[in-house]
């Protein structure tokens, strides 16, 4: 398989790459540490591992990671932290949005792509923009409720919200890391 | 249906006010997950770890003429190859007999690896182990199969007919069960009309998002430790049983699991983990795709059910002859129990003095069924609460009404003669769920509007016969700060919250100042399976009764610091203080058993800055004191004894939940689109431990019964899987269906902790027959098989526009 050097910037970080011409975006991401992006299906049908890519929401799974060369990529761990959750990690959280867990990176960010594009949606926006993303334990009622809530929280708190790490923030190191191993 | 239904008004209970139950807290592990930091079975890695892959059968029934695996094991970096011949004796033990040291059924154990004979679709032959999931993949694609078909069955009914070729053992019955109680004979002589139907169940999926998934490895003892995410850590007994190893010498660690709704229950990727460990000596990971998922895992049992029930004209149910045919599919798994569930569920909650079930479940050379949420009461209830609407219709008498007259109150006997004890409040939870529907929809010439719902009841708790048991510990550190230990797989339904949440009431000490280490089977005190809707009942009960006593050293210690007697101690956000008489009277009863009562007469005149003292202060000196600051309980279920063998009378489960679910569809007449409009489900929980995770529990049960009735079949065709992906087995998505309104009623008369009922499965039952009895009222005709597919009601409404109102003279 022939090999292509890339550059992708997943979370602040830059990686020089050198990546199988046919491996997925998922799982370079996967294989550079990013376990937080999840594969449900490996075939676009779930949207578990929808990431943000130059800030569209996207399933990695059905983009090559060489197509992604030169993108700036945001999982949800880039969104924010324990420490420094983002609005919408907070919202989901609150509004009950979580059981297993699986499908809410992805839908997480499937809702930040949403409120960046449309910071007041809609209760049929949301559904709409969350469609791809499935969840089999909720019933979805509490995750439409927490994109409501967080979009509520963003307007009322504004963008410069104190304390809040905004994509691309959270790892301050900037220089180029090779490959990684899996989290261990 | 009656347009206008008012509630009916709740039965005097007493719910005494707590701090932290009760309360719609953020779950302990919610933030977690939604910033990524949860880490799933699937995400672990090992140095020098080994990737893993599993060879599957390509066809449902054959002969192995020829497995040679020399090819795979000479590509260089596969590391290990296994076949059936290299472990002679492995079998999985499928029958669980819990904990009574009971024998497992003969033949109801599945070879790990097939060796002669293959009996489904999917059926593992071989496992491989190499330095990378390429070179697993490559080593797959040379092993050298020759498989030769033979005659399989596809369908229970014929797997029971005498030449039907045999799937394992003499016959291809599994399991069946009879349940005789009062005279049928009798019953239905009294009856003025008896109505018979049979309704029809497909296999489902169970289609968690997280696939199976593990990593495997010897620690330096020689253990063989798996990390993997499943529903039983227990299973490392299965796991050693299989290898022939002692049990001390094998541990699991369960992960986060990312939705495990029964199938998780079995065995999955962990067998294989711990053969490919042991064989090479390295780490091994093993995930499954999303297509092997599915090949290797459970379904959800089809059943064919039919109902004949005598009926007076005044709606009175007289008599109910019912029997019962589940697929099994290749292996028994839980196919006994699933099927006794269905069977003893299978009069709803009613009261049927004269019933006679007949149930058996048949081995076929389809894919496996074992648990899915419900457990057979699905199928049941389906069958049951649409059998209640044709009766209704028969009578023309108003379905609520129909079962107004029928149903189970506190005190009456199920079929199989159990004594319901807690509140049975289905009257209270149709009326709500009804009402709630408010307006009708108008309807035009094509578009039909009908109205539907179900009333049901299901188990919570493991069979009793099973002697159920959970242990978990709890102790206060010197900071004031708690921790649990508790083997409990959290499989997302906020198992372990509501762990903490309990330990939080006990100990007066704010939700976040509780942590909880759990699923280990090595290290946790053994809590028993995530299933059967147990975990809040029996491991919230061992954490109330380890918190209690921890609270009396508590309690003890601060009622000496502060010079009171300890019946004026509460504990409270943190903090030890002497309470008032009038929050003496009122504090919760389910506390009081574990402490000293004092003299509550005493004075507590003092002010609430001068009464107080700090946990960490108590504490530290309850600990130098040498009072205990840390208990491991132990909870045990009610034991019984069996049915009786020839009645299938006695007691089968702790108690039931009681719920209902009211919808309303529109249904076009011309294109067969069925369109949910309004769904709600009320249920009574007991008590909401977390009134927003129950929430959740029934609006997500909700939406995969809703996808049972409506969307989703696993479709086999002689014994080939036909949906092998999620682009071909659809389950709902955020835009099919609207929301369920939930509506939560807290009898407080659960065997639970503070009087709660378990609700994880109980929540998905009701809404399959509601969907099905509201096109049913639409249309004007009944489709008796699940899914309500377009097809099905397409012909449905064609047939029923010749259909005669019934003559209401007969």
């Amino acid at each position: 398989m022939t090999e292509k050097k890339i550059t992708l910037r997943v979370n602040g970080r830059t990686h020089e790459l050198s990546v199988a011409a046919n491996a997925s975006l998922l799982e370079t991401l996967r294989a550079l540490g990013h376990v937080d992006v999840k594969s449900g299906c490996d075939k676009g049908d779930c949207g578990a591992c929808t990431v943000l890519l130059d800030g569209k929401a996207v399933p990695s799974c059905l983009v090559l990671a060489a197509q992604a060369d030169g993108a700036t990529i945001t999982t949800v761990s880039g969104l924010g932290t324990a420490e420094h959750p983002h609005p919408i990690q907070e919202a989901f959280a609150d509004a009950g949005a979580i059981q297993c867990g699986f499908c809410t990176p992805g839908l997480i960010l499937s809702t930040k792509a949403l409120l960046d594009a449309n910071p007041d949606p809609t209760e049929a926006e949301i559904r709409e923009a969350i469609s791809g993303n499935l969840c089999r334990c909720t019933g979805y009622a509490q995750i439409v409720e927490a994109v409501r809530l967080a979009a509520e929280r963003l307007a009322s708190e504004g963008v410069a919200r104190p304390g809040a790490i905004l994509p691309g923030e959270v790892a301050r190191a900037d220089q180029p890391i090779r490959r990684g191993g899996e989290m261990p | 249906m009656s347009p206008c239904v008012t509630p009916k008004p709740l039965p005097p209970h007493d719910l005494p006010p707590l701090k932290q139950v009760g309360k719609p807290l953020r779950r302990v592990d919610a933030l977690a997950k939604a910033v990524g930091s949860t880490v799933y079975a699937g995400d672990y890695a090992m140095p020098h770890m080994l990737h893993a892959k599993v060879f599957r059968s390509p066809i449902a029934s054959g002969r192995i003429v020829r497995l040679d695996v020399a090819k795979a094991r000479a590509l260089a970096g596969v590391a290990c190859v296994l076949t059936g011949a290299d472990l002679p004796d492995a079998k999985l033990a499928t029958d669980m007999p819990g904990q009574t040291g009971r024998a497992a059924r003969t033949g109801s154990d599945a070879p790990v690896l097939a060796t002669d004979v293959v009996r489904f679709h999917g059926e593992p032959i071989a496992l491989v182990a190499a330095e990378t999931l390429e070179l697993a993949e490559r080593a797959l694609g040379l092993i050298d199969l020759q498989i030769e078909p033979t005659p399989g069955v596809f369908c229970p009914q014929k797997a029971l007919e005498p030449d039907a070729p045999k799937v394992y053992g003499d016959d291809n019955v599994v399991a069946r069960w009879h349940v005789e109680k009062g005279d049928v004979a009798k019953g239905m002589a009294d009856a003025d009309l008896v109505v018979e139907n049979t309704f029809e169940m497909p296999f489902v999926e169970h289609a968690y998002l997280e696939p199976e998934a593990g990593v495997a490895w010897l620690d330096e003892g020689d253990v063989i430790t798996i990390r993997v995410c499943t529903q039983v850590v227990e299973h490392f007994r299965t796991v050693a049983k299989a290898l022939g190893l002692p049990q001390n010498k094998v541990r699991v660690i369960g992960t986060m699991v990312g939705g495990g709704f029964g199938s998780k229950e079995d065995v999955t990727v962990e067998i294989f983990l711990a053969l490919l460990a042991r064989a090479t000596r390295r780490p091994v990971k093993l995930v499954y795709t999303r297509e092997e998922s599915f090949l290797a895992s459970a379904k959800r049992h089809p059943f064919k059910i039919t109902h004949r029930t005598g009926v007076r004209r005044t709606g009175r149910i007289t008599a109910a002859e019912i029997t019962m045919l589940a697929d099994s599919g290749a292996y028994p798994y839980l196919s006994p129990y699933v099927l006794l569930y269905a069977t003893a569920m299978a009069t709803g909650p009613y009261r049927i003095d004269n019933v006679r079930i007949d149930s058996v479940a048949a081995a076929t050379n389809q894919p496996f069924t074992s648990a899915f949420r419900g457990f057979g009461g699905p199928q049941a209830a389906l069958a049951y609460e649409s059998q209640m609407d044709e009766i209704a219709k028969a009578l023309i008498l108003d379905p609520l009404e129909l079962r107004r007259i029928n149903y189970l109150k506190t005190g009456e006997t199920t079929a199989t003669g159990q004594t319901i004890r807690s509140a049975a409040w289905s009257e209270e939870c149709a009326t709500r769920a009804l009402a709630a529907l408010g307006e009708k929809t108008p309807e035009t010439s094509t578009r039909k509007i009908g109205r539907g719902f179900a009333s049901t009841f299901q188990s919570y708790g493991r069979i009793t016969w099973f002697h159920d048991t959970s242990r978990a510990w709890v102790g206060m550190e010197m900071d004031g700060t708690v921790v649990i230990r508790c083997g409990v797989p959290d499989i997302g339904a906020g198992q372990a919250n509501s762990l903490c949440q309990i330990a939080a009431e006990v100990l007066g000490v704010p939700l976040e100042r509780v942590s909880i280490y759990a699923t280990d089977s090595a290290l946790t005190p053994l809590a028993g399976t995530s299933t059967a809707t147990r975990q809040l009942y029996m491991s919230g009960n061992a954490v109330l009764q380890a918190a209690g006593v921890v609270r009396a050293s508590l309690v003890q210690k601060a009622a000496e610091m502060l010079g009171v007697e300890p019946g004026e101690v509460e504990l409270e956000n943190g903090e030890a203080v002497v309470r008032s008489p009038l929050s003496a009277a009122t504090r919760p009863s389910a506390l009081s058993s574990s402490l000293e009562e004092g003299d509550r007469t005493a004075s507590a005149s003092s002010g609430p800055s001068t009464k107080r003292i700090a946990l960490s202060e108590v504490a530290a000196k309850a600990a130098a004191g040498g009072l205990p600051l840390a208990h491991l309980a132990q909870f045990n279920a009610p034991f019984t004894d069996g049915l009786d063998p020839e009645t299938g009378q006695g007691d089968i489960w702790p108690d039931f939940t009681f719920g209902a679910q009211a919808v309303e569809v529109a249904v076009d007449v011309e294109t067969g689109e069925v369109e949910l409009l309004k769904s709600v489900a009320c249920h009574d929980v007991g008590r909401a431990i977390n009134p927003a995770a129950a929430r959740g529990q029934i609006a997500g049960g909700s939406h995969q019964g809703l996808g049972y009735a409506l969307m989703e079949e696993y479709v086999v065709k002689d014994g080939m899987t036909q949906t092998p992906t999620l682009a071909e087995y659809l389950i709902p998505t955020a835009v099919d269906f609207p929301d369920t309104q939930v509506i939560l009623l807290e009898s407080g008369t659960g065997v639970g902790p503070f009087g709660a009922k378990g609700i994880g499965e109980p929540a998905l039952t009701p809404a399959a027959p509601a969907v099905a009895n509201a096109v049913a009222d639409a249309l004007g005709v009944r489709v008796f098989s699940l899914p309500l597919t377009r097809e099905k009601v397409l012909a449905a409404a064609d047939a029923g526009k010749n259909v005669k109102r019934p003559d209401p003279n007969w």
